[in-house]
């Protein structure tokens, strides 16, 4: 280099511009400086991006394990013979006239009998005391005896659930200073649950219910539960693997093996490719034009959600099948013709089952994506109703109105009661958990059986 | 019952497809006197070749008659409704919709005993009362049944159970007389495979052409509603009016305007997040990162991208919101002690939360790109001696701008269709506002509004959701497919 030339030449002092290698001068720190930046940008972008990634994370988890516990109170509750069945003949008609109403003082004599035996003093009237309970403990003691009416007579040990207030206060959601408007409950009750749970009666445990149960009225967050719109979600997930799966794939194979170079062809590559980016909210409203307006198909039913569902999948599925198909040496194709199998054998004999593990990780992973989408379901009503039960057969999982995940999660963080809110990001992590799970097998199953041609 | 019906239809088609299958394949060896060598195709063919007559027409027209006779039997019925009963402020579509109600009731009623079949067709109002029968049964009525109504549901009642009734025997003969013929050209000659492999390729392209069947649906069904809103509602005041104020009682302002306004400001701060984190995040990993950082952070930020937008719109809500606030807002409690915002839901919110959910499209679509720039010109540019950083700015970067450029439309129409997180986040006051930290909506929030609870397909309030739709659908299309010009033109020019 010229630089290194004129630098050796015996001169006092180097020409400005001109100086020594190992030296460096004003313009040369600064692009040294301005390219250490530039990485800093980068590094401080990817971090951004990953500290988000942990900060959602972090609140999912930190917020939403909460919900899988929750509190109750144990009690013996007597279930004396005169007041639940009158003429004592154990008919089942005659205990059903008592209502729930009949079984509340009931509460009240337990909660006195605790106090007693616990030597707890307080001021709380039976009937305040009885509300730190959940507003469905008398249904579930009226139930209880309607099952099962030898037990009148009896006295018997129950857990029920605490109220959601009670419970908040328990998990430090609820303070004494938070509840100073509140009518549900009262700082004296407070303390009263305070002396229950030195005495042990009242603990804080894990909640199966949350898992497994249906979603409660407004009233009684403690009670809501995940189960039915899981239930919900996986009938729709049914319906989208019954119907996107082999769809997607013969269209695919189609489009990969068959297809001529044509207008045909080119619209509908187009289309699918489109369809890909058409925003979810649209695919709603086609399902609530077509198949409920037009085809009268049952409102909230799983089955147009799967509907919905599968021709949001579509594509997904479709792009990731051709891109498996595509992997598929063509030797293997001509090695099939060359022993005198039809195009379509070569295709159905040996392509596919060499492309299957790709297409199941495609599948899968469209699946994924179709479990977590909320925005259709709202439109053909999947949300705003309380399924009380269990789809008890195929038929009723797919046509009886039921909600699902996503929708369940939107249903609870739009209540008013934040004892809701909890429920939503308990409901986020049950979610995400499927989400892994489902990626995680993709991801296995391409590790352990894609074939690297 | 007519589902009832149809269910045993689908089973006879069913098991008729079976028994073909396996007549035609006997068949075809006996004619080959046992010997198969003598077929033509290996005998399954001849098995599926009867399978797919019996089956295929069948199913189809089944299909075909279960999608057009509610409309052909409700347009007849629409004809019976007299002009007398459609009242002041109702239609008749309201009118059918009672129709339908009460032809459903007295099915149920008729499935639960309440009522025999000849009863159900020939009660009249004069006689009993429908509406208390009906109710019993637990199809709540609003109104006492008028005679024309209760008439015209008989008849829809009626020609349904003719309709299913002539198509499960149109059906089911169709299955039968394919299965026959099938089986009657079915001999050693008959070239079975041709025959599948033509049929199974005309079942591969259906498939194919549902993409474009979907997106056909997709356009009829929020245009034929957008013309009925359109009928009902000035198109003048939905594309240039100035305000957003639906009113059930009628005579609303539907303006789109206010709406697009929420949608792009709240769009813009997205990118404003996105892009640039995205952007410096793509040139890292692809231009300094080595394979070990590399293999880490991609999927890990990909992760981002994956989480359902649900989780998004509650993190809005309930955490980003609520931090703003206690930023921006509750006077001198909070942390800069102004009180500028008042509510969680805010442009600022939605804007925010949608930038981290965009930041891996951007990324990972940008990192695609400057991957294709061929490696001979960044060689070039360090061999003139320039730096790093200078090479990404002045070469790499200017070469995939057009990629770029795509890549940000696409996030661009992602953020202008998202749903969830601005239904959550965004708000629900419709106004023109520059304040990010006001309570905004969006063209997507508008139409779960309008189209969730109770709709009425006859009012202008809830069609108008179907314009937004087809205004959004538009609108995104646009430009995805601008981005995917840009982008496959800009791949072509390097390869």
């Amino acid at each position: 280099m010229t630089d290194a030339t004129t630098s050796s030449l015996p001169s006092a002092t180097p020409v400005s511009g001109k100086g020594s290698l190992m030296q460096q001068d004003a313009r040369t720190r600064k692009r040294n400086a301005a390219e250490t930046r530039f990485k800093a940008y980068g590094i401080a972008a990817i971090t951004i991006g990953m500290l988000m990634l942990l900060v959602l994370v972090y609140n999912i988890v930190s917020r939403g394990t909460g919900a899988f516990q929750q509190t109750f109170v144990t009690l013996e509750v007597a279930l004396p013979a005169e007041k639940l069945d009158k003429n004592g003949t154990r008919n089942l008609d005659d205990i059903k006239k008592v209502s729930t109403f009949g079984y509340t003082p009931l509460l009240r004599d337990a909660f006195e009998a605790k106090i007693a035996e616990k030597n707890i003093e307080t001021e709380l009237s039976g009937k305040e005391m009885a509300g730190i309970l959940s507003a469905g403990a008398a249904a579930q003691l009226r139930d209880f005896v309607l099952a099962d009416p030898t037990v009148i007579g009896s006295t018997v040990a129950f857990e029920f659930l605490a109220s959601s207030r009670v419970d908040g206060y328990l998990k430090n959601r609820v303070s004494r200073d938070s509840i100073a408007n509140d009518k549900n409950i009262s700082a004296e009750q407070l303390d009263f649950v305070d002396q229950l749970t030195a005495s042990g009666a009242i603990e804080k445990r894990f909640n199966l219910d949350f898992i497994t149960g249906a979603d409660s009225s407004d009233a009684r967050p403690e009670a809501a539960g995940m189960g039915v719109s899981m239930m919900g979600s996986f009938f729709m997930m049914l319906v989208v693997l019954a119907l996107a799966l082999p769809i997607g794939v013969a269209a695919s194979i189609y489009l990969e093996e068959f297809a001529p170079k044509n207008w045909l062809t080119d619209i509908i590559e187009v289309n699918i490719s489109n369809l890909a980016a058409v925003p979810s909210i649209v695919f709603g409203i086609l399902g609530l034009a077509v198949f409920i307006n037009y085809m009268h198909l049952p409102t909230s039913a799983p089955l147009v959600g799967g509907l919905v569902l599968t021709l949001m999948t579509l594509p997904t599925i479709i792009i990731s099948t051709r891109a498996s198909l595509k992997a598929v040496p063509p030797s293997i194709r001509d090695a099939a013709l060359g022993v005198g199998a039809s195009k379509m054998q070569s295709v159905f004999h040996h392509v596919l089952p060499l492309a299957a593990p790709g297409i199941l990780t495609g599948t899968i992973i469209g699946l994924a994506q179709a479990l977590g989408e909320t925005a259709p379901l709202l439109l053909i009503g999947m949300v705003g109703f309380i399924a009380s039960n269990p789809p008890d057969s195929i038929a009723s999982g797919l046509l009886d109105p039921n909600s699902a995940m996503p929708a369940q999660i939107y249903e609870w963080a739009k209540r008013a009661d934040p004892a809701f809110y909890e429920r939503a990001w308990g409901g986020i992590i049950i979610l995400l958990l499927f989400l892994v799970t489902m990626n995680t097998i993709a991801v296995i199953l391409r590790r352990r059986f894609e074939r690297r041609w | 019952m007519a589902l009832g019906l149809t269910g045993y239809v689908v089973l006879a088609i069913i098991l008729l497809t079976v028994a073909a299958f396996f007549m035609a394949r006997s068949r075809a060896k006996s004619t080959a006197g046992g010997d198969i060598r003598l077929l033509h195709s290996l005998p399954n063919y001849y098995g599926y070749n009867a399978a797919m007559f019996a089956a295929v027409p069948a199913f189809g027209v089944l299909m075909i008659w279960l999608l057009a006779q509610p409309m052909i039997i409700e347009n007849s019925v629409f004809k019976l409704i007299p002009e007398r009963i459609v009242s002041e402020g109702s239609s008749r579509g309201l009118v059918m919709s009672d129709v339908r109600r009460v032809a459903e009731g007295l099915d149920i009623a008729v499935a639960q005993g309440a009522l025999t079949d000849d009863e159900a067709d020939n009660i009249r109002t004069e006689f009993k009362d429908v509406r208390s029968i009906l109710g019993s049964v637990g199809v709540a009525l609003g109104s006492n049944v008028e005679p024309e109504v209760l008439y015209a549901a008989q008849q829809y009642r009626a020609k349904s159970e003719t309709g299913t009734f002539w198509m499960s025997v149109a059906v089911v003969a169709l299955a039968a007389l394919g299965a026959a013929l099938a089986i009657f050209v079915t001999n050693a000659d008959f070239r079975a495979r041709n025959t599948v492999e033509r049929g199974a390729l005309a079942l591969l392209i259906l498939a194919a052409s549902l993409a474009i069947l979907t997106t056909v649906g997709i356009v009829l069904s929020m245009l034929f509603e957008s013309i009925n809103f359109f009928r009902l509602h000035p198109w003048t005041d939905f594309f240039f009016g100035g305000s957003w104020a639906p009113n059930f009682r009628g005579d609303s302002d539907l303006s789109i305007l206010p709406l697009l306004w929420g949608t792009l400001y709240i769009s813009v701060i997205a990118l404003l997040v996105a892009v640039p984190i995205g952007l410096f995040a793509a040139i890292y990993l692809s231009e300094y990162a080595g394979p070990k950082t590399r293999s880490a952070a991609k999927p890990l930020l990909e992760i981002l991208a994956g989480i359902p937008t649900i989780v998004y719109g509650l993190f809005a809500l309930l955490t980003v919101g609520p931090a703003l606030v206690s930023i921006f807002g509750r006077g001198e409690a909070g942390l800069l002690g102004v009180d500028w915002m008042s509510g969680a839901t805010a442009v600022l919110t939605a804007g925010l939360v949608m930038g981290i959910m965009l930041i891996p499209f951007v990324s990972s679509l940008s990192d695609d790109i400057i991957n294709a720039v061929p490696q001979s010109m960044r060689d070039g540019s360090f061999g003139l001696g320039a730096t790093h950083s200078e090479t990404i700015r002045q070469v790499v970067l200017p070469a995939a701008l057009p990629g770029i450029v795509g890549a940000v439309l696409l996030a661009a129409s992602r953020a202008i269709g998202e749903t969830m997180i601005v239904v959550l986040g965004a708000g629900a006051i419709a106004k023109f506002s520059l304040n990010p930290l006001e309570a905004m909506t969006t063209i997507t929030t508008r139409i779960v509004s309008q189209l969730t609870g109770d709709t009425d397909f006859a009012s202008p309030e809830t069609l108008v959701a179907f314009a937004l739709g087809l205004t959004l659908f538009v609108l995104t299309l646009g430009l995805n497919v601008l981005a995917l010009y840009i982008v496959r033109k800009y791949r072509e020019q390097y390869e």
